[in-house]
């Protein structure tokens, strides 16, 4: 059985598909390169389009690294940019979707993940992949550690950007940003609605087609 | 005719001047410069300039970076020794040293969506006064900035950056400056070296006039003031 993290990673890689060009962020998203089908290429926003299998041995260089700074091997029809390039490709629609991890999202589909109070991480590239992909699917687990909310009402830490998420998939449900509202789309096994919404702030809206997330 | 170019440059090698010494560049830096540094994810940084930096002993530095390292390490290091004043940086995620002192006050640092700030710094090596973006609208980075309506659409306009100094890395350098990347360790380093007065460059590779073919050149030699070989 998956751990959490491997769990919601293999869920948000249903979202591609072949041909798109995707940039996963650093943690749990990254994990969904484990789970993507052939002919799918991930973008790292360092400068390449085709991120590859992890370098060992001899194959580890400086010159090809993601931006957690794994070596990589690049695959075959790779292509090398500037970080202007890089950035040109993001903020154009170019990118299929973005994966990224969140600290809070809002029932608009506001994204906080660059800043707590206590502490500035800085929002890399998050911005721009937020404004510019044509999904942007936040990855992470339902809660905080200690049981705290990350779905909330209103983003109480400064945001990402506004009303950009589509789709939040956790390691308890799948839940859709739509005009109306959040939509409960999938749920784990064993889980009910109720059990979800104790632990998100806005109203859900249950799909009618509610499905189970497949284990 | 190949041939007749690199008799022609070798003959005229001391004309161009650019390789120079640790020691001429390190005399280089001073205190209260503007620093560009290239490189992304502490992968393939310019490690040899920024330890020329720190044995330069400038303080009250302000330096342009995606990042800021790791603690004590590169950019780390003149962070920990408390010779930085300020940094405009998109990331400090891998280094808690320069969040804490940015929330003592220690050091002033001004957060940067990526993509703007890349485009910032291009404008600076490309005689532009700043870019429009639709990047951090909506959010603490549109704040003290004007707001520009182009075709009914709102964009932020971001202003460009230029620095005193420019320290970057490429995998090759030939005599005249023409460089040269390979990978991921292209990153920032073609856009910062072009973005200030002085731009040095570090190679892992000197090469001769015309072993880099035209068409590999990255940033033409016209950009590069001084090679650390």
């Amino acid at each position: 059985m998956l751990d959490n993290r491997h769990f919601i990673a293999r869920r948000a890689a249903q979202y591609f598909k072949v041909g798109d060009v995707v940039n996963l962020g650093i943690g749990i998203p990254n994990l969904c390169a484990e789970y993507t089908e052939k002919g799918i290429m991930f973008e790292t926003e360092n400068g390449l389009i085709g991120v590859g299998d992890a370098a060992t041995d001899i194959m580890v260089t400086d010159r090809f690294c993601d931006a957690g700074s794994n070596p990589f091997v690049p695959m075959p029809g790779s292509s090398v940019f500037d970080t202007a390039y890089s950035f040109a490709i993001i903020r154009s629609g170019r990118m299929a979707a973005t994966v990224l991890g969140a600290l809070q999202v809002s029932a608009r589909g506001d994204l906080a993940n660059w800043a707590t109070p206590n502490r500035r991480f800085g929002m890399g590239g998050a911005m721009d992949l937020c404004n510019g992909a044509r999904q942007v699917i936040v990855a992470m687990e339902l809660t905080t550690k200690d049981g705290g909310k990350k779905i909330v009402n209103e983003c109480s830490f400064p945001l990402t950007a506004e009303r950009c998420v589509d789709h939040i998939v956790t390691e308890q449900c799948v839940i859709d940003v739509t005009g109306e509202g959040l939509v409960l789309k999938e749920i784990r096994q064993g889980k009910t609605p109720e059990d979800i919404q104790a632990q998100v702030e806005p109203r859900l809206i249950v799909a009618d087609d509610l499905k189970a997330m497949e284990e | 005719m190949a041939e007749k170019i690199v008799k022609e440059h070798k003959d005229r090698r001391l004309d161009w001047g650019k390789v120079r010494s640790r020691e001429e560049i390190i005399s280089c830096f001073h205190d209260g410069q503007i620093i560009a540094v290239g490189g992304q994810a502490g992968c393939n940084a310019p490690w040899r300039l920024i330890d020329c930096l720190m044995d330069s002993g400038a303080k009250h530095l302000t330096i342009y970076s995606i990042d800021c390292h790791d603690p004590g390490i590169g950019i780390g290091k003149l962070i920990r020794a408390g010779r930085v004043d300020r940094m405009v940086t998109t990331h400090m995620g891998t280094n808690p040293e320069a969040s804490q002192r940015m929330l003592s006050g220690e050091m002033q640092v001004e957060l940067a969506p990526m993509g703007s700030f890349i485009e910032r710094v291009r404008c600076g090596g490309a005689g532009l006064g700043g870019v429009l973006t639709k990047t951090g609208l909506g959010t603490v980075v549109e704040e003290g900035k004007q707001v520009i309506t182009v075709k009914g659409e709102r964009y932020l306009l971001e202003e460009a950056l230029h620095a005193d100094v420019a320290i970057t890395r490429a995998r090759r350098a030939d005599l005249i400056g023409n460089l040269a990347y390979r990978g991921t360790g292209t990153a920032s380093h073609p856009i910062m070296a072009t973005a200030a007065d002085l731009s040095i460059v570090e190679c892992d590779l000197l090469c001769d006039v015309a072993e880099i073919a035209p068409d590999e050149v990255r940033v033409p030699g016209v950009y590069i003031d001084m090679i650390l070989a």
